[in-house]
């Protein structure tokens, strides 16, 4: 009865870190999927500049740790030049370039499976490049990449609990605050990963009937 | 005035010279056959024509405009060629009916319904008009090729471009494909058609090339080229697919 009890005095402060955690993923989850995929397009084109800006990018966010990451762009950077990052800010930052760099290559990927007939289908039409990458290629792609994204979101979700580091009030913080003054850390980081766990497993049954809907089509 | 006209084109893939110096005219309402041994650059050749190949060397002209000057706008200039490929590459997440408006919907600005109709006129020139709401998955290898045709026809095109389009089909289907080339054929359409189907050639073309190792080695009319072939090599190839 004490377990429930605490967990329930516990769950308004839980809930509103949920609630931040939530929204730090949806917006650097947005900004990650437009980035990924025009590196992602940049990494498949013939120029081989765009070829490089997109694997630079990708070898180095992929080549260092997250939790470096969070604290360079809050601590590091702001340190040498005049930018002052809100901490809510380094956070999305920091989640969007990490999972953008992850989404680079699952684009890349994705649009490499397409058979090249397609795109060469569009062009004798009288498509462009673009044009027959939107209406064609990327249409298809994405379907066979679902899977791939929604295991990028999942890890990016959890990625989110790194930002504790600098004091983001997200889920894990949330509960690290409440059981360093209560000492009850067995109930609480239970609670916390229950409610990791109603968003991941949410998220997974989306996209299973998503990938049901779109395989009618 | 002339089609296609083709000077002095080569075409490498890096050291590899797959074309080395073709000249090509078609006229208005030609149906030009080319043939020749597998690798001798046939499909290379007409990948070129719509620069889906860039040239090494050399110039196009489709109808006077030049297709290898860079300023040219390459997809105005497709519109004007259609394209039929061995493999059909009909765009899997559309109907068949979508599959055959998109272009000109989106490319000639036309309305929908304007594009249904024609969706609907080309459907029963193909013989699929029962086929618009299905996608191409659950078509036949023949019913594919003729989507395919009937696709390329939708931008009303001037020059029709055909790579071995029965090539990847059973044998049961190749005549309804064939079939529907003909009556092309017969509408005026100017044609160039890569094909292994020598009755078909001699039946269809105006004229047939004969291609070896990246050289034309021979053209003629079929009555010419099949049966009073000059050069050795044609010789030897049609001994062995006639
Ligand atoms: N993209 C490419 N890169 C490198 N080599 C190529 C490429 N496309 C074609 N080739 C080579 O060019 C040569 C001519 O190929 P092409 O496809 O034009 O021959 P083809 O006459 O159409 O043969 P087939 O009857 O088998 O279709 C072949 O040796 C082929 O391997
Ligand atoms: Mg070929």
């Amino acid at each position: 009865m004490e377990t429930i009890q605490i967990i329930l005095d516990a769950l308004p402060t839980l809930l509103s870190g949920m609630g931040l955690t939530l929204e730090i993923t949806i917006i650097s989850l947005v900004l990650a999927m437009v980035i990924g995929l025009v590196l992602g397009v940049f990494s498949i084109t013939k120029s081989k500049i765009l070829r490089a800006i997109s694997t630079v990018f990708v070898d180095m966010i992929r080549g260092t740790p997250l939790l470096v990451q969070i604290l360079f762009i809050y601590f590091g950077i702001p340190s040498v030049f005049d930018v002052n990052l809100t901490a809510f800010a380094a956070g999305v930052i920091a989640i969007t370039i990490n999972a953008a760099a992850y989404l680079v290559e699952i684009f890349r990927a994705g649009i490499n499976s397409i058979d090249k007939g397609q795109m060469e289908a569009g062009r004798s039409i009288g498509f462009s490049y673009w044009q027959t990458m939107r209406l064609i290629v990327l249409p298809q792609a994405v379907r066979r990449m679902i899977p791939a994204f929604v295991n990028q979101f999942i890890v990016s979700i959890k990625d989110t609990s790194l930002l504790s580091a600098i004091g983001i009030a997200e889920l894990t913080f949330s509960g690290q605050s409440i059981y360093a003054a209560n000492f009850r850390a067995f109930e609480i980081l239970f609670a916390v990963g229950v409610l990791y766990f109603v968003i991941i497993y949410t998220l997974s049954l989306l996209s299973r009937w998503l990938e049901r809907r779109l395989d009618v089509a | 005035m002339k089609m296609i006209e083709v000077k002095s084109l080569k075409k490498s893939f890096g050291k590899l010279e797959v074309l080395k110096d073709i000249n090509i005219d078609v006229a208005p309402q030609e149906v030009v056959c080319v043939i020749g041994p597998s690798g001798s650059g046939k499909s290379t050749l007409l990948r070129c024509m719509n620069r889906l190949e860039e040239p090494t060397a050399g110039e196009i002209f489709i109808e006077e405009d030049n297709l290898t000057d860079t300023k040219t706008n390459i997809n105005q200039l497709r519109q004007r060629m259609g394209m039929v490929f061995q493999q059909f590459n009909l765009f899997p997440h559309k109907t068949v009916m979508e599959n055959i408006t998109m272009g000109p919907q989106r490319l000639k600005g036309k309305s929908k319904t304007e594009v249904k109709e024609l969706g609907s006129q080309l459907l029963e020139k193909v013989g699929l008009v029962d086929k618009a709401k299905v996608y191409p998955d659950n078509l036949s290898g023949g019913q594919k090729q003729r989507v395919a045709i009937a696709r390329a026809l939708a931008m009303e095109p001037s020059i029709m471009l055909f790579d071995e389009p029965t090539s990847a089909l059973d044998p049961e289907m190749v005549g309804e494909v064939l079939q529907v080339m003909k009556d092309l054929a017969e509408d005026g359409m100017t044609m160039v058609i890569v094909t292994h189907e020598m009755g078909f050639a001699k039946e269809v073309a105006d004229r047939v090339i004969f291609m070896d190792e990246g050289f034309i080695v021979e053209e003629g009319s079929p009555a010419e080229l099949f049966d009073n072939p000059q050069h050795e090599r044609t010789k030897s190839f049609l001994s062995k697919v006639l």
